[in-house]
């Protein structure tokens, strides 16, 4: 446990629908209702087709890493037993991308194109995060 | 083919470089004053032959609103013809210059200073408080900071990331950037570390910050103030420097997603600065790239196309960009190892070595100067083609 508790995600309005879900143990993204496009964080316009509903729709929780980075400088005295931890940008396989941490891994292990599949970590009984970890191969 | 009418009907006349780094007691405000009353001095000039003015704020001045005529009353100006708060982030420097040569073009106005400045350092505190930038630079965007995601550093490390995998761009690529700019900036007396040398393995050996980016791949942070004065080709042969001419000017907002181009905004100015300017890639003598971070010019000199895409990385191994190298990229040592005033930097050095004032890293050819400007993690995009030629 860290000293210092970390910083909580502000529940705005329009992410609202993405804590409930999570706190179910469920991944949800918005599907514009205009083009079908899959996007996530909220958006209240598509930047592609310009619609402006879109609902929240389940995705499978499968995805690759597309990006990562290791934070090692301390931002928040939340993070200070953390560091060194990776920050993973997940390609969902419904097309989202999305920003979470990677666990269950150790930080040199990480790679871009890794398998992995969500898993959920409960901080407060409202906030439910949203987490990754390697899947051992695809699809599994 | 006809010359551009733009090409050479402009020249910056005046620069003011106030006291760069770890500088106290003025206000984001104060120093931009400091700068503009430098620039004007230096160009033999006063306060009253301005009539324009473009403010790029530093993150210091917060939310101070109509910024431009804040400072136009701090420092008593009167009838402007042209006053503007411009924010696009690191593009903005040359942005605000291109908008002041037009005007000047198009004659709704005569002289204009562009001015950037900040002062996101505070003092130390009492009682040995560690104190830090981090703060300034470290914000987090909402929920992301659940997830220990803090900083422009780690945006630009995504990209970087991405690059490193798509291109196979290393880390010691990286560090011949951090390398090369620190030997520009040991022969550079004013920069913020001409006494510290850098080698390669001083680099690897630098603590992260955010994977894969070592200490030594971010810009430093500054207070300071960073002015300079345009004015049109006419007036400006009659003044007390020699004019540095704009020939170029272009800018390149791509939209999207960084991370999928993997290319800054270059792409897109380049074109039309290279038009106006009647110049191609190869005939630049020197350059002087945006680089808040060593990967920022990898890109760059990828997008202006002094190398291919994906190329930029041993481009800069085989260390050709640092003092004595084929080609001279950030010759006071750039924001990493010079000071860091956004895209002022970039302008203030190519503004020093075209006119010859470079001292002991004056270049010996210097007859065309590229500048970039890049902001929003690659968003925005900002290029000037100098030169001390009218024509």
């Amino acid at each position: 446990m860290t000293a210092t508790a970390r910083p909580l995600p502000p529940i705005t309005p329009e992410m609202a629908p993405f804590w409930e879900a999570a706190r179910r143990h469920e991944l949800v993204v918005q599907r514009c209702r205009g083009c079908g496009e899959r996007r996530f964080p909220a958006r209240d316009l598509c930047n592609r087709c310009l619609a402006r509903e879109a609902d929240w729709v389940p995705v499978s929780g499968r995805g690759t890493v597309f990006s990562f980075v290791v934070m090692h400088q301390v931002y928040h005295p939340g993070f200070a037993d953390s560091v060194p931890y990776a920050v993973v940008v997940v390609e969902l396989e419904e097309g989202a991308r999305m920003l979470s941490n990677l666990v269950e891994c150790p930080v040199g292990d990480v790679r871009i194109d890794m398998p992995v599949e969500v898993v959920f970590e409960q901080l407060t009984p409202e906030v439910t995060l949203p987490k990754f970890r390697p899947r051992s191969r695809p699809g599994s | 083919m006809a010359g551009h009418p733009l090409r050479g009907a402009t020249a910056i006349v005046g620069l003011g470089i106030t006291p760069q780094g770890r500088v106290y007691g003025r206000t984001p405000l104060g120093f931009a004053v400091d700068a503009i009353q430098l620039a004007l001095e230096d160009a033999g000039l006063g306060r009253s032959d301005l009539d324009g003015l473009l403010l790029n704020p530093g993150l210091a001045w917060n939310d101070l609103g109509m910024g431009s005529f804040q400072l136009q009353q701090a420092m008593g100006l009167r009838d402007l013809h042209l006053s503007a708060t411009m924010h696009l982030g690191g593009a903005s420097a040359c942005a605000t210059i291109q908008h002041a040569a037009q005007a000047i073009a198009a004659g709704v106005c005569h002289t204009v200073a562009c001015v950037f400045s900040d002062a996101p350092l505070k003092p130390p505190a009492p009682h040995g408080e560690r104190t830090s930038s981090a703060s300034a630079y470290g914000f987090a965007r909402g929920w992301e900071q659940a997830y220990g995601f803090f900083g422009v550093n780690a945006m630009y490390a995504l990209v970087a990331r991405r690059h490193m995998h798509r291109y196979g761009t290393t880390q010691d690529h990286l560090g011949a950037v951090a390398v090369a700019q620190r030997r520009w900036a040991n022969r550079n007396p004013q920069a913020q570390l001409h006494a510290e040398a850098l080698t390669l393995d001083d680099y690897r050996r630098s603590r992260w910050i955010v994977e894969p980016l070592h200490l030594f791949d971010c810009c430093l942070v500054s207070n300071g103030g960073l002015a300079v004065i345009v004015t049109g080709s006419e007036r400006a042969r009659n003044l007390r420097k020699a004019p540095v001419y704009i020939w170029g000017m272009g800018q390149g907002h791509l939209g999207g997603d960084p991370a999928d181009t993997l290319t800054s905004g270059a792409v897109l100015a380049r074109e039309p600065a290279f038009r106006m300017a009647g110049v191609r890639v190869t005939d630049l003598d020197l350059a002087e790239l945006y680089d808040c971070y060593t990967f920022t010019v990898i890109v760059s000199l990828e997008d202006y196309g002094f190398c291919a895409k994906g190329e930029g990385g041993p481009f800069v191994a085989e260390q050709v960009t640092g003092p004595g190298g084929r080609l001279a990229i950030n010759t006071g040592g750039g924001q990493l190892s010079s000071f860091y005033m956004w895209g002022m930097t970039p302008v203030s050095e190519a503004v020093i070595q075209v006119r010859g004032e470079g001292g002991e890293r004056q270049v010996p050819k210097h007859d065309l100067a590229l500048v970039s400007g890049n902001g929003g993690v690659f968003s925005t995009h900002s290029t000037l083609v100098l030169s001390p030629h009218v024509s």
